[in-house]
C-alpha cells in the first residue's frame, strides 16, 4: 500500500448558469515514502486541481484519496487530525504564499506548533535547523520574506512545509517562478530532502525537461485524465502515449544546433466540453475510428508502465506510437 | 548584408535607494535584416530595459545614454510625432503577457484596424481586409470570424498570434519579442516559434528575441547575446557560443539547465548565489563572487568586451574555456 493514494479522483466545479467543468475526470496516482512524482501536463489539463484533491483543499466530488492508510477528509471549518497534518503543500508563487508582515522564524513555527509541546528555545532551535536544512543560516529566522530573492523564499517556503514533519509535500510548479541557476537549486534540494528525510513528493509541473531531472515516476495529464504513468527514464526513451510524445518533441534544446521543436496541432479542448472518446483523438496523429468513439482506459502495458492509449493493450509488444500505428491508407 | 539597427554603447539608469543604478551598462550589438538576435540573461540583467528602451518606453525618471541607429536615425533621441512615426511602423514590440498587452474591451478587429489606420491611412473597408490578410498570416483559425471576438475568448497561444498580427500590421523592419512564448506551454510554443521563424524567412523582418530560455534562443536566433548585471559578458553566432560557451557565467547556465540526454537522476548542476540586484552590485567583473576562475583582477577591474575569434565577443580576460575541452556535454 502507497503512502498517498488517489483513487479514480474527480474534481468538479459548478458553475452558475453555465455546464459544470470536470477539471479532474478520474485519475489515479500513488506516491511512495522518499519517492518524487512528477505530474506534468499543460495548462488546464487538471494538475493544478489533481494537487489541491491530494492534499484536501477541495473535496473530489468522486473517488478517494487515501494517505497512510487512512482516507483523508478535505479541509473543512474543523482543524484537522494531526495526523493529517503530515501532508503538506508548497506552491507556485513564494511571493503571495508567505506572510510579508511576519518573521521569516515566525512562520515556520506554525508548522512546528501543530506538533505541539516544544518549549521555545527548543523551537527557536529546531526553526534553526530547519532553514539549515533548506540552506539559510538560522539567521534568517529574525528577518522578513522581502528580504530574500525568489528562490530563497522558496526555501522557506518549503523549511515551512518541513517544519510538521510531513511524509508527503505536494509541490505545484514550485519551479516556475525561479530564473534557471536557481532552478536547478531548488530542485536539486527537492531531490536531497526526498532521500535524507524520506518525504515523498508529488510535483506538478509544466516542465518536463526538470521533472526528468528531479522524479523518479512521471504522470503526464490531458485534460482531466491521467494518460501516461512509468519510471521516468523509459517514459523518455519511449513515450507509449502519442500526447507525452508530442510533448517531449517540442522541447525545445539548448545545443546550438537552430532546430524548431514540433508543434502540436490543434489546441486543448474546453474541459466543459470534452470531446468524444479519447480525449486526445482531435490532436493524435494516430486516431483512427476506435479513438473517436471509445475512450481508453489507463491500462498496465508493461511492469510499472501504465498507458491509456488504443495502440498499447496489456502484454502487447512496448513500442512507439509510430511502430504501433496502423500505416494510413 | 548592411545592419538595420546599430546599438552603441547603450546605458540606462534609473533611480535607486543610493544614487542612479545602472541597469543597463554599456551595451553594444547589431542586427541585420532578417537576422534574428538573441539576447539571453537572467532577471534583472537588463535585457528587457534594453529593448524597452530602443522604443522610447522607459520611465519617464531614466537616464539614457549611447546611440541606437536604425538606418541612420537615432531612436534614443525621437520625441513625440516622429517616435510614433518610427514605433509601430519600424520597429514593433511584442510582450510576455499578451492578457496585458491587448485591450480586453476592443474586439480584436478594432485593435488591429485602429492601428493600421492610423499609421497608413486607408479606408475602413481596406482595413479590415488589411486585418484579415494579417490573421491569416499568423495562421489564425477562422480570421475573419475572428474579427468580432474580444480577447479573453482565445487562448494564451492564439492571442500571442493576434499581438504578433498587431505587431505586423504595419510592416516594421525590426519586431523586439520580449519573452514572447514564456507564457505558453511548450506545444504552443512550438508553433509560434515556427511562425516567427517563417516570418523573418518570407519578409526578411529582422527579429530582437529577449529570452531567458536558451533553448527557445538555440532553436531561432542566428547570433546570441548574453547579460549579465547590465552587460553583455558574451556575444557570437548562436551555432558556436552554445556549444562552446567561453565565458564562465555562459557555461554556468548552461550547465544548469536539464539536459535532455542527460542520465536519470543526474543532478542539475546550478551556478552558487543568486543575480546581484542593481542597486547592490559587487566591484570588478558582477560575475566575480559567483565564479570558479574568479582571480585576483576579476574583483576590481571590469572587463571588456573584446573579439576573441570570428564574429565572437567576450568580456573575462582569463578565458578559463579557451580551450576546446570545455564543450557541454
Amino acid at each position: 500500500m502507497s503512502l498517498l493514494e488517489l483513487r479514480d479522483v474527480e474534481v468538479v466545479y459548478q458553475r452558475q448558469g453555465r455546464p459544470p467543468v470536470r477539471a479532474v475526470a478520474g485519475a489515479s496516482l500513488t506516491v511512495d515514502a522518499g519517492q518524487i512524482v512528477g505530474l506534468v501536463g499543460e495548462t488546464g489539463c487538471g494538475k493544478s486541481s489533481l494537487a489541491r484533491a491530494a492534499v484536501g483543499l477541495v473535496a473530489p466530488s468522486a473517488g478517494e484519496v487515501w494517505f497512510d492508510g487512512r482516507p483523508l477528509r478535505a479541509l473543512g471549518r474543523r482543524s484537522r487530525d494531526h495526523r493529517e497534518a503530515r501532508v503538506q503543500m508548497v506552491f507556485q508563487n513564494p511571493f503571495s504564499s508567505l506572510n510579508p508582515r511576519r518573521r521569516v522564524g515566525a512562520q515556520i513555527a506554525d508548522g512546528l506548533s501543530i506538533l505541539g509541546g516544544l518549549s521555545r528555545s527548543a523551537r527557536n532551535r529546531q526553526v534553526g535547523e530547519l532553514l539549515e536544512r533548506v540552506g539559510l543560516p538560522p539567521s534568517a529566522a529574525d528577518r522578513y520574506p522581502h528580504e530574500y530573492s525568489g528562490g530563497q523564499r522558496q526555501r522557506i517556503a518549503i523549511a515551512r512545509a518541513l517544519a510538521a514533519e510531513p511524509a508527503v509535500v505536494v509541490l505545484d510548479e514550485p519551479l516556475s517562478a525561479l530564473d534557471a541557476s536557481v532552478q536547478a537549486q531548488v530542485a536539486n534540494l527537492l531531490s536531497r530532502l526526498s532521500r535524507e528525510l524520506g518525504v515523498g513528493m508529488l510535483l506538478i509541473s509544466h516542465d518536463l525537461a526538470i521533472v526528468r531531472h528531479v522524479a523518479q515516476r512521471t504522470a503526464v495529464m490531458y485534460l482531466g485524465l491521467v494518460v501516461e504513468s512509468a519510471p521516468t527514464r523509459p517514459l523518455w526513451e519511449m513515450p507509449l502515449h502519442p500526447y507525452t510524445e508530442a510533448l517531449i518533441g517540442s522541447i525545445p534544446h539548448a545545443d546550438g544546433a537552430g532546430r524548431l521543436p514540433d508543434p502540436l496541432a490543434g489546441e486543448i479542448p474546453d474541459p466543459a466540453r470534452p470531446p468524444h472518446g479519447c480525449r486526445f483523438h482531435p490532436r493524435c496523429p494516430y486516431a483512427f475510428d476506435r479513438c473517436r468513439v471509445e475512450s481508453p482506459p489507463l491500462v498496465t502495458a508493461a511492469p510499472a508502465r501504465e498507458v491509456a492509449c488504443w495502440l498499447h493493450e496489456p502484454g502487447g509488444e512496448l513500442a512507439p506510437p509510430s511502430r504501433r500505428a496502423q500505416p494510413v491508407s | 548584408m548592411s545592419d538595420l539597427l546599430d546599438v552603441r554603447d547603450l546605458r540606462v539608469e534609473l533611480p535607486g535607494p543610493r544614487g542612479p543604478m545602472p541597469v543597463v551598462d554599456g551595451v553594444s550589438f547589431s542586427v541585420r535584416p532578417g537576422e534574428v538576435f538573441g539576447v539571453a540573461g537572467e532577471s534583472g540583467s537588463g535585457k528587457t530595459m534594453t529593448a524597452l528602451a530602443l522604443l522610447g518606453l522607459l520611465p519617464r525618471d531614466a537616464a539614457v545614454g549611447g546611440e541606437a541607429l536604425l538606418e541612420g536615425q537615432d531612436l534614443l533621441r525621437l520625441r513625440g510625432a516622429d517616435l510614433r512615426e518610427v514605433r509601430g511602423r519600424q520597429v514593433a514590440m511584442v510582450f510576455q503577457d499578451p492578457l496585458t498587452s491587448l485591450h480586453p474591451m476592443l474586439t480584436i478587429e478594432q485593435q488591429l484596424t485602429e492601428h493600421v489606420r492610423s499609421h497608413l491611412h486607408v479606408s475602413a473597408a481596406a482595413a479590415r481586409a488589411r486585418a484579415v490578410e494579417l490573421l491569416t498570416e499568423v495562421r489564425m483559425p477562422d480570421p475573419a470570424g475572428s474579427l468580432r471576438a474580444y480577447p479573453h475568448q482565445f487562448s494564451g497561444g492564439m492571442r500571442q498570434r493576434i499581438a504578433i498580427a498587431i505587431a505586423l500590421a504595419c510592416e516594421p523592419r525590426l519586431l523586439i519579442a520580449d519573452e514572447p512564448t514564456t507564457a505558453l506551454d511548450v506545444t504552443v510554443q512550438a508553433g509560434i516559434l515556427r511562425l516567427l521563424d517563417g516570418l523573418r524567412r518570407t519578409q526578411s523582418l529582422a527579429v530582437i528575441l529577449i529570452t531567458h530560455d536558451l533553448g527557445v534562443l538555440s532553436s531561432l536566433a542566428d547570433q546570441v547575446t548574453v547579460m549579465y548585471a547590465g552587460r553583455v559578458v558574451e556575444s557570437g553566432p548562436t551555432g558556436e557560443v552554445l556549444p562552446r560557451p567561453r565565458h564562465p557565467y555562459t557555461r554556468g547556465l548552461l550547465d544548469s539547465l536539464p539536459h535532455p540526454e542527460a542520465a536519470e537522476d543526474d543532478p542539475l548542476r546550478p551556478i552558487a548565489g543568486a543575480p546581484p540586484s542593481p542597486s547592490d552590485r559587487p566591484a570588478g567583473c558582477a560575475f566575480h563572487p559567483r565564479c570558479l576562475y574568479a582571480v585576483d583582477a576579476c574583483r576590481s577591474e571590469v572587463p571588456d568586451l573584446v573579439a576573441v575569434a570570428a564574429g565572437r565577443r567576450l568580456a573575462c580576460p582569463v578565458d578559463p574555456l579557451a580551450a576546446g575541452e570545455a564543450a557541454v556535454g
